[in-house]
C-alpha cells in the first residue's frame, strides 16, 4: 500500500517535472510581455521530431540529440518572434490566441504531412532503460533521470534570475515594463532571448516526453492544455510558482489515474478551476 | 438627434440584410442535394451568433462556448429518447437547461478578465467534456448517444434523408434567434454592453450594472446556444460528445472572427464560407484542413483585423 503510494507519487513527480520544462517558458514570457503564445508546446514538438530523427535516421546517441533539440527549438522559436510575433505585443489577448492557435494548426499539419499520424519510436539507450529498486519501491531510471534533469534546469534557472545581471533585467521587465524601459534596460532584446530560452526548454522537454508520454503530430494541441494549466495556476512570470504547479499537477494526475480511473482527467481541470476562482492571478501570481 | 430617433436608425432593416435572408431560400431550389449541408451551416451560424453576442458585443472572451452548446444537444437527445420527441417543445426544454446552466456560470465568469477568464471558460467546458465521458451509462460515452427518435415537425413534416424539413425547420429557429439578438443589440441594453466592452471601468461610473448586464447576456447567448445544440441533435438524430469539445469551441470563434465580430452578420457569413469550404475539401485528409484554416486564421489577424465584413466596411462606408 505504502510502496505503490511511493511509486504513484514517484511517477506523479517525474510526469509534474516534464510539465515544468514544457511550461516554464510560457510562464516567464507570458508574464513580460502579456503575449498569450498557445504555440509554446509547437517548439517542443519540434525538439521532439529532432529527437526522433537524429536517433533513428542518423544513429545519434539520445544523449546528445537532446542540445540540439533544445537549440533547434530555441532558434525556431527566435525567429518567429522577431518576424511575427513581436507584430502582434500591442494586439487584444484575442488576437494573439487566434494568431497562435493558428500557428498551432499550421504546426500539427506540417508534422502530419513530414511523419505521419502515428506516435513516433524512440531507442533509449540501455543505461536509461532499467529501475532501480530502493525499499521495495521500482524507480524507473528513466523517470529518475528526468527529475535529475529537471532539478538541475530549475537550480540553473533560478541561479542565472536570481544573481546575473541578465536576469535582473529580466525580472525587473516583468515585473514593471515600463520602469524596466525606463531605466534604459532593452526590454525587447531581454525578451527575444528569454523567449529563445523558453522556447528551447520547451524542445529540450518535447524530447524527453517522447519516452513518457509520446509523440505524435497532435502533440502541440494535447499538452497545451496541461502546459496552460500550469502556467495560469503557478502564476505568470513565477517560476517557483510553475514548478510548484507542475509537481502538484502531476502527483494529482497520476494520483487521480491509479485511484479513481473511472474519473480520467475530470480531477485536474477541478482543481485548475477551484484554484483560478480562488486565486486569479494564480498561486504564486502577483495581481496587475 | 433625439436617442429615440438614434434607435429608430439603428433597427431600420437595410436593403442588403433583406437580400441576404430571401438569399438563404436559394438552396431549396439551386442545390436541393445539400440542404443537409445548408442545414448544418445555419446551425453553426445560430452557434456563431450566440457568441458574437457574448464576444463580440459584451467583449467576453470564451475558449469553451460549446458547454452550452452540448447541453442543448443532449438534453434534446435525452428527452426524444426517454420522453417523448416532439421538437419544438424539445427546443424549448434544451434551450431553458442551456440558458439556466449559462446563468449558473455567468456569475463565475463575470468576476474575472483576461487569461484567468480565458483559462476558466477552458476548464468549464473541459469539465464538461468529461463529465459527459464519464457518465458514459447516460450519454453514450465516445460512442455517442443512439436510438434519438424524432417526431414530425408539427406532426406533418418528417424530417427525412434530404434535409427539406431540416433545413427550414434551421432557417426559421436561426431568423427567429437573428430577430431577437438584433432587438437586443440595437436597444440601450446592448448600446450599454458595447461600453463595458470598451471600457469596463468606466461603465459603472456612469450607473450601468456592469455585472448584472454581462450576466444577463452571458444567460442569453447561452440559451442560443442550447438551443443551437438541440437543433443539431434534433435534426441528425444523435448526439456525439464532440458536441461538447475544445475543437468546437475552437471552431466557433475561428468562425466568427473570420466573419467579423460584433456586425451580427460576421458568424453567419463566417460559418458559409467555413462549413462550405470544409465540405469541398474534405475528400482530402483532414489534417491538411487544419493546415489552411491555421493559414486563414494567421492571415486574418494580420491582414484583416476585423474580420471579412470589418475588411468590406472599410470599402462601403456607410452613411451616417
Amino acid at each position: 500500500m505504502l510502496g505503490s503510494f511511493v511509486g504513484v507519487v514517484f511517477d506523479g513527480l517525474a510526469y509534474g517535472m516534464l510539465l515544468f520544462l514544457l511550461s516554464v517558458g510560457l510562464s516567464v514570457t507570458l508574464g513580460m510581455m502579456n503575449f498569450v503564445n498557445l504555440a509554446h508546446c509547437s517548439f517542443a514538438m519540434i525538439g521532439g521530431y529532432v529527437t526522433v530523427t537524429l536517433t533513428n535516421s542518423l544513429g545519434w546517441p539520445f544523449l546528445a540529440t537532446l542540445p540540439m533539440a533544445f537549440l533547434a527549438a530555441a532558434a525556431a522559436s527566435v525567429v518567429l518572434e522577431r518576424t511575427l510575433y513581436r507584430r502582434l505585443y500591442r494586439a487584444g489577448e484575442l488576437d494573439q490566441c487566434l494568431f497562435t492557435i493558428g500557428v498551432v494548426f499550421i504546426s500539427v499539419a506540417v508534422a502530419a504531412y513530414f511523419y505521419g499520424t502515428v506516435q513516433q519510436p524512440i531507442d533509449t539507450p540501455s543505461y536509461l532503460r532499467g529501475s532501480i529498486t530502493f525499499i521495495g519501491v521500482n524507480f524507473a531510471a528513466y523517470r529518475l533521470f528526468l527529475i535529475v534533469v529537471a532539478l538541475l534546469v530549475t537550480a540553473i534557472l533560478v541561479f542565472s534570475l536570481e544573481y546575473t545581471r541578465f536576469g535582473a533585467q529580466v525580472r525587473a521587465a516583468v515585473d514593471n515594463q515600463r520602469m524596466a524601459r525606463g531605466l534604459g534596460i532593452d526590454v525587447d532584446r531581454a525578451f527575444a532571448v528569454t523567449f529563445a530560452l523558453g522556447g528551447g526548454l520547451a524542445g529540450l522537454g518535447g524530447a524527453l516526453a517522447i519516452e513518457i508520454v509520446g509523440l505524435d503530430h497532435a502533440f502541440a494541441f494535447t499538452y497545451l492544455v496541461y502546459v496552460l494549466i500550469v502556467v495560469a495556476v503557478g502564476g505568470l512570470g513565477s517560476i517557483g510558482g510553475s514548478f510548484v504547479a507542475a509537481a502538484v499537477l502531476g502527483v494529482s494526475d497520476m494520483a487521480g489515474k491509479y485511484y479513481f480511473p473511472w474519473l480520467g482527467a475530470f480531477l485536474i481541470y477541478l482543481v485548475m478551476v477551484g484554484i483560478l476562482m480562488w486565486r486569479p492571478a494564480g498561486l504564486f501570481g502577483k495581481r496587475h | 438627434m433625439k436617442s429615440a430617433d438614434f434607435f429608430q436608425e439603428q433597427i431600420r432593416w437595410r436593403p442588403i440584410e433583406i437580400a441576404f435572408w430571401i438569399a438563404t431560400l436559394l438552396p431549396f431550389v439551386v442545390a436541393p442535394a445539400y440542404l443537409q449541408l445548408a442545414s448544418q451551416i445555419a446551425i453553426t451560424a445560430l452557434f456563431a451568433l450566440s457568441l458574437d453576442l457574448i464576444l463580440g458585443y459584451a467583449g467576453i472572451v470564451s475558449l469553451g462556448h460549446a458547454a452550452y452548446f452540448g447541453v442543448g444537444a443532449y438534453t434534446a437527445g435525452l428527452l426524444a429518447k426517454h420522453a417523448w420527441g416532439e421538437p419544438l417543445s424539445g427546443l424549448v426544454v434544451a434551450g431553458a437547461l442551456a440558458g439556466m446552466v449559462g446563468y449558473l456560470t455567468s456569475h463565475i465568469i463575470v468576476r474575472f478578465r483576461h487569461l484567468a477568464l480565458i483559462m476558466l471558460t477552458l476548464g468549464l467546458g473541459l469539465l464538461l467534456h468529461e463529465a459527459a465521458n464519464s457518465a458514459s451509462a447516460l450519454t453514450g460515452g465516445a460512442d455517442g448517444l443512439q436510438g434519438v427518435r424524432i417526431r414530425p415537425l408539427f406532426e406533418v413534416f418528417k424530417f427525412d434523408l434530404y434535409g427539406r424539413t431540416a433545413y427550414a425547420y434551421s432557417l426559421v429557429v436561426l431568423f427567429a434567434c437573428f430577430l431577437v439578438s438584433r432587438r437586443i443589440i440595437h436597444s440601450p441594453f446592448g448600446l450599454a454592453l458595447r461600453g463595458i466592452r470598451e471600457n469596463a471601468l468606466r461603465m459603472p461610473a456612469i450607473g450601468a450594472p456592469s455585472r448584472a448586464h454581462l450576466r444577463k447576456v452571458y444567460t442569453i447567448a447561452a440559451l442560443i446556444a442550447g438551443v443551437a445544440g438541440a437543433l443539431l441533435a434534433q435534426t441528425t438524430e444523435t448526439v456525439s460528445l464532440e458536441v461538447l469539445s475544445f475543437g468546437r469551441s475552437a471552431d466557433v470563434l475561428v468562425i466568427l472572427i473570420l466573419g467579423g465580430a460584433g456586425r451580427l452578420y460576421g458568424g453567419l457569413l463566417g460559418a458559409i464560407i467555413y462549413m462550405v469550404a470544409r465540405d469541398q475539401f474534405s475528400g482530402i485528409n483532414p489534417q491538411y484542413w487544419y493546415f489552411w484554416i491555421g493559414l486563414l486564421l494567421v492571415t486574418v489577424v494580420m491582414l484583416l483585423p476585423n474580420g471579412i465584413l470589418g475588411g468590406l466596411a472599410k470599402f462601403f462606408p456607410r452613411k451616417t
